[in-house]
C-alpha cells in the first residue's frame, strides 16, 4: 500500500483524446518526494531542451504535494510545472486552495497533460471516471465564471475547478490558472494550458488517503496546531507587523499600508512616494476594504485566513489575497477602490498580479517618452484609470499593441526596439519582479535574487530576518526560542549582525554566511514545494511551525519513508539541482543570474562576483552555474551528467568550459 | 418527601457561520478519527460534519450528521438570511436519499456524529481554530414532560421484567437495591 500519496498519475494525451491511469514508481518518491520533485523528474525525462513552450510535446503537469490531503495543516498546494513561454525555462508556479487534496481523494497524485486538443475542452475527473468534455460554450468566459458554470452544468457543487480566463486562451505570457481563492500565476502556465486547448480541470474525489503511522502522524499535527496558537499569541517583536505573524502577508486583514505604499515603487517600478500615507487616505482605504470584504477565507485545512471574498459594488464577487491588493493601485498611481475593481477583471481574465500592472505601466512610460505613440493606442481614454482598463483589455485579447505587451516587458521591449529595453528594467530572467528599489546591497538578497529559479523573491526568502535587530537584547530574545535553525551557527550570525559598522551589509553576513543562509532558506522552500506545504506556515514567515526538525518525522509517519534531516536535505538538493539541470540544458548560465541593475543604489561588483562564486561552489555548480559531474554523481544524478557531456555542456575531462566563464565575468562587469 | 428536580448534562456544539473560513479542517479530522484503525486514513466524504460551502455566494454552513431517514422531504423551503438565500437542506442533519452527505462513499451506509466518544471534546471543535465550532456543556433541569416520559419508560421496563421473572422477584430486587443505593 502507498501512504500519503496515491501511487497513480493521470496521463492525458489531448491530441488523441487518450486517458490513462499510470502507476508510479515508489523509488521516485523516496528520491524526489513528490510535487515539484517528481514533476521535475518527469519534465527532465520527457521534455527535451528543443521542445518549445507551445509545442504539443511540452507537458503541463499538475502535481500535488506528497502530504497534500493528509491531516497536516496547510498542506494543500498544487505545483504546476511546464516550460514557460515567458522565460523558456522551467516554470513551477503553485497554488493553494482546494484542488490538490481533491485530486488526491479522487485517487491521483498528478495530472500530466500532453499534446493539444483541436477544440476547447475541459477535463472532468470524478474518482475513476475521467472525461474530456466540450468547452466551446465557455470560450471567452472568466476563470471564476467558468468554474461556477461548470459546477452548475455538472450539478457538482463540491467539485474543485482550476480554470483559465481569456488571457490563457489567448496565450498571454503571464496568464494564470485560477482556482477560486487561489491562483498559479508566474511563468505563463495559463498560456500553456490555453495552448493545449484546456479551459479547466474539474475534480471530485471520495476516496481515502492512507497514513503509515497514524498515532505518530496525528501527534505531529497536534504539535503544529499548538505551535500556530503559540505564534498567534506571540507575534515576533521588533519587526513590521506583516512579518510578525504566520501565513501569507495578511494584506486582507491589515488596513495600515504605510509601509508598502511608501517603500515599494509606484508606476513601472519607478517612484517611491515617501510621504504618501496620511490619515485621509488611511480612512478612505479602510472604508473601501471594509465595504468590499465580506469574509476572510482559508485554503484547505488551514486556519490562517490569508484570503478574502471581495464584492465591489456593481461587480461580480471574487477572492483575493496578499499583495495583489496593491499592485494595480500602485502601478496606476491610483487608489484602493480602483485596485480592487480592476483586480476583479484581471482575476476573471486570469493574469499575474505582479507582471500585469508593470507591463501596463511600462507601456504608458513608452508612450510618455515617445517610444510608442498615440497611434499605437487608438481610442484610448484620457483618464489614467481608463487607460489601465483599456490596456488590460487589449492585452488579454491580444489586440493591436496588446499583442506585443502580452509577451511581457522583456519580449515587448525587444519587439518595440528604439530603446524600449531601458524601460523593461525590473526583470530577472525575463520575469517582472516585485517593484522594489533599495539603497544598500544585501548580500543574502543578492544571492537569492540572482540564483532563484522560482523567479519570485517571496518564494525564496523567509527564515532569516530581512534586517538586523537594533539592540543586543532584541537579538538575544529572538534567538532564545529559535528552534527552526538547522544549525546553531545561524543564531550567532544574527546576534552579531548590526545596522552599521563592520558587521553590517554588504560585507556582513560574510560571503560564507550569506551562502549558508540562502541555502537554508531555499532548501526549506524546495521541501515545501515537494510536500505541497504552503510557505505561509513554513519557509516564508519567521519562526514557522514546520521546519527541518519536524519535517522528516512528518514524512516518515505520513508516507512511511524512513527520513532524517540529512536524507531530506539531500533529497531537496537533488531535485533543486534537477530544476537547474533542466534550465541549464535550455541555455541558462551565470550571465542570466543578475538582479535588476537598479535594484540597489549601492552595488559592489567584485563582492557580487565573489558571492556567486562561493554560492555556486557550495551548491556543487561550476563557475558558470552548471552542476558538476562530481556533485551530480553524489546526488545520484549521473543520468544528468551523461546528457550534459553528450550535449557539450560539460566536457568529459573537466567540469568547467573556460570560455563561458570568461564571457560571464566580462558581461557582469 | 419531594425529590429535588433532576438535571442532565447537555453537550452542544455551537456553530457560528460568520466565523467559518471554509477550510474544512473539521471534515479532515472527523474522517481521520473515525477511520479504523483510528487516524489511519482520512476522506472528507466519510466525515460526519460537512461544510456546505459556496464561496462566491459567501455561503458557509458546517452541518453535523444526524439521523438516517428513508425518504426525502416532499417540499423544499428556502431561507433568506442577511440577504443570502439558503436551501433548507443547508441546515438539515439527515442522512437522506436526496443528497450524498453523511453516507459511507463505498457502502452507502448512513453516518452519524457521535461527538467523538472518549475524547475531551469533539475533534472538529478542537481543530477549528477560528472558533466557528465551539462546544458548550450545560446542566439542564429535566422538564416535566421528560419526567412523565421517564415514568412511562420505567413502567414499560418494569412490566417486561415482571412478565419475564414474576412480580415477587422484581419486588425483592427493588427492595434490596433500595437498601444499597
Amino acid at each position: 500500500m502507498r501512504y500519503a500519496e496515491t501511487g497513480f498519475n493521470l496521463e492525458i494525451d489531448l491530441s488523441r483524446g487518450n486517458i490513462e491511469k499510470v502507476a508510479t514508481d515508489p523509488a521516485d518518491t523516496e528520491l524526489y518526494l513528490g510535487g515539484l520533485g517528481t514533476n521535475t523528474k518527469i519534465l527532465w525525462d520527457r521534455v527535451s531542451p528543443e521542445v518549445e513552450p507551445f509545442s504539443p510535446d511540452n507537458l503541463l503537469i499538475f502535481g500535488t504535494g506528497l502530504l497534500c490531503g493528509t491531516p497536516a495543516t496547510g498542506c494543500n498546494r498544487t505545483i504546476i510545472s511546464t516550460i514557460s513561454p515567458q522565460t523558456q525555462l522551467m516554470a513551477f508556479s503553485m497554488m493553494g486552495g482546494f484542488w490538490a487534496p481533491e485530486l488526491k481523494y479522487a485517487g491521483y497524485d498528478k495530472v500530466v497533460l500532453r499534446g493539444k486538443s483541436s477544440s476547447l475542452v475541459y477535463l472532468w475527473i470524478n474518482d475513476d471516471k475521467v472525461e474530456i468534455r466540450d468547452a466551446e460554450h465557455l470560450r471567452g468566459k472568466g476563470a471564476i465564471e467558468t468554474a461556477e458554470l461548470i459546477k452548475q452544468e455538472l450539478k457538482e457543487p463540491k467539485a474543485q475547478v482550476a480554470a483559465i480566463g481569456m488571457a490563457g486562451e489567448n496565450r498571454v505570457y503571464y496568464a494564470s490558472i485560477e482556482q477560486g481563492r487561489s491562483s498559479a500565476s508566474r511563468g505563463g502556465i495559463g498560456a500553456v494550458m490555453g495552448d493545449k486547448g484546456v479551459k479547466a480541470i474539474v475534480v471530485r474525489g471520495t476516496k481515502d488517503i492512507n497514513i503509515a503511522q497514524p498515532a505518530e502522524f496525528i501527534g505531529l499535527c497536534g504539535e503544529v496546531l499548538d505551535y500556530i496558537k503559540h505564534r498567534e499569541s506571540n507575534p515576533v517583536p521588533g519587526v513590521m507587523p506583516i512579518l510578525a505573524g504566520l501565513g501569507s502577508p495578511q494584506e486582507m486583514k491589515v488596513h495600515d499600508e504605510k509601509w508598502h505604499t511608501e517603500n515599494f515603487m509606484w508606476g513601472n517600478s519607478r517612484t517611491r512616494r515617501k510621504d504618501f500615507w496620511n490619515d485621509e487616505i488611511a480612512k478612505e482605504w479602510t472604508e473601501t476594504l471594509e465595504k468590499a470584504r465580506t469574509r476572510l477565507v482559508s485554503c484547505f485545512n488551514c486556519p490562517m485566513e490569508c484570503g478574502a471574498t471581495i464584492s465591489m459594488p456593481g461587480l461580480p464577487t471574487y477572492m483575493m489575497k496578499c499583495f495583489t491588493k496593491l499592485t494595480y493601485t500602485m502601478g496606476a498611481y491610483s487608489d484602493l477602490d480602483f485596485g480592487l475593481r480592476i483586480a476583479q477583471k484581471a482575476t476573471e481574465y486570469g493574469v499575474d498580479g505582479f507582471s500585469t500592472p508593470q507591463v501596463m505601466a511600462f507601456a504608458l512610460e513608452l508612450l510618455d517618452n515617445g517610444i510608442l505613440t498615440d497611434k499605437d493606442f487608438p481610442e484610448m481614454p484620457e483618464n489614467n484609470e481608463g487607460r489601465f482598463y483599456y490596456l488590460l483589455d487589449k492585452i488579454v485579447r491580444r489586440e493591436g499593441i496588446g499583442d506585443v505587451l502580452a509577451n511581457g516587458t522583456y519580449w515587448a521591449a525587444k519587439e518595440i526596439g528604439n530603446g524600449a529595453d531601458a524601460y523593461a528594467h525590473n526583470n530577472i530572467k525575463k520575469t517582472e519582479q516585485l517593484p522594489l528599489k533599495l539603497s544598500m546591497l544585501n548580500p543574502v538578497y543578492f544571492l537569492m535574487y540572482a540564483t532563484g529559479e522560482k523567479m519570485n523573491i517571496t518564494q525564496i526568502e523567509g527564515q532569516f530576518p530581512q534586517a538586523p535587530f537594533a539592540t543586543k537584547e532584541e537579538r538575544e530574545a529572538f534567538v532564545a526560542d529559535w528552534i527552526q535553525v538547522p544549525d546553531e551557527k545561524f543564531k550567532q550570525i544574527l546576534l552579531d549582525w548590526e545596522f552599521r559598522g563592520e558587521n553590517s551589509n554588504p560585507y556582513y553576513p560574510t560571503i560564507e554566511m550569506s551562502c549558508d543562509i540562502v541555502d537554508w532558506q531555499e532548501t526549506m522552500h524546495y521541501i515545501d514545494d515537494a510536500l505541497g506545504q504552503c510557505a505561509g506556515l513554513s519557509s516564508f514567515p519567521l519562526k514557522p511551525p514546520y521546519h527541518i526538525h519536524n519535517y522528516p518525522k512528518f514524512i516518515s509517519a505520513g508516507a512511511g519513508i524512513e527520513m532524517d534531516q540529512v536524507k531530506l536535505t539531500q533529497a531537496a538538493r537533488r531535485y533543486r539541482t534537477l530544476v537547474r539541470a533542466v534550465n541549464i540544458s535550455r541555455g541558462m548560465r551565470r550571465k542570466d543570474e543578475k538582479p535588476p541593475e537598479n535594484h540597489w543604489k549601492k552595488r559592489f561588483p567584485e563582492l557580487e562576483e565573489q558571492l556567486l562564486d562561493a554560492y555556486y561552489k557550495l551548491k556543487g555548480w561550476n563557475n558558470d552555474g552548471i552542476p558538476t559531474k562530481e556533485s551530480l554523481h553524489e546526488l545520484g544524478l549521473d543520468y544528468v551528467s551523461e546528457v550534459f557531456v553528450a550535449r557539450g555542456i560539460l566536457t568529459d575531462g573537466e567540469d568547467m568550459p573556460g570560455e563561458d566563464e570568461a564571457l560571464a565575468v566580462t558581461e557582469s562587469n | 418527601m419531594k425529590i429535588n428536580k433532576r438535571t442532565k448534562t447537555i453537550k452542544t456544539i455551537k456553530i457560528d457561520i460568520d466565523k467559518c473560513n471554509g477550510c474544512r479542517a473539521c471534515e479532515v479530522i472527523c474522517s481521520s478519527f473515525h477511520a479504523a484503525p483510528k487516524y489511519s486514513s482520512n476522506n472528507p466524504a466519510r466525515s460526519r460534519i460537512r461544510v456546505i460551502r459556496e464561496p462566491i455566494r459567501d455561503v458557509y454552513v458546517p452541518v453535523y450528521a444526524g439521523d438516517y431517514v428513508v425518504a426525502e422531504c416532499a417540499g423544499r423551503d428556502k431561507y433568506t438570511i442577511d440577504g443570502k438565500e439558503y436551501d433548507e437542506c443547508s441546515f438539515c442533519r439527515a442522512s437522506c436519499p436526496s443528497r450524498d452527505l453523511f453516507k459511507e462513499p463505498d457502502s452507502g451506509l448512513p453516518l452519524k456524529c457521535d461527538m467523538c466518544e472518549g475524547e475531551d471534546e469533539p475533534l472538529c471543535v478542537k481543530w477549528c481554530m477560528v472558533d466557528a465550532l465551539t462546544v458548550e456543556e450545560r446542566q439542564e433541569a429535566v422538564g416535566e414532560a421528560e419526567e412523565v416520559r421517564d415514568e412511562i419508560e420505567i413502567g414499560i421496563g418494569l412490566e417486561s421484567l415482571v412478565n419475564r421473572f414474576g412480580i415477587d422477584k422484581v419486588v425483592d430486587l427493588v427492595a434490596q437495591l433500595s437498601k444499597t443505593k
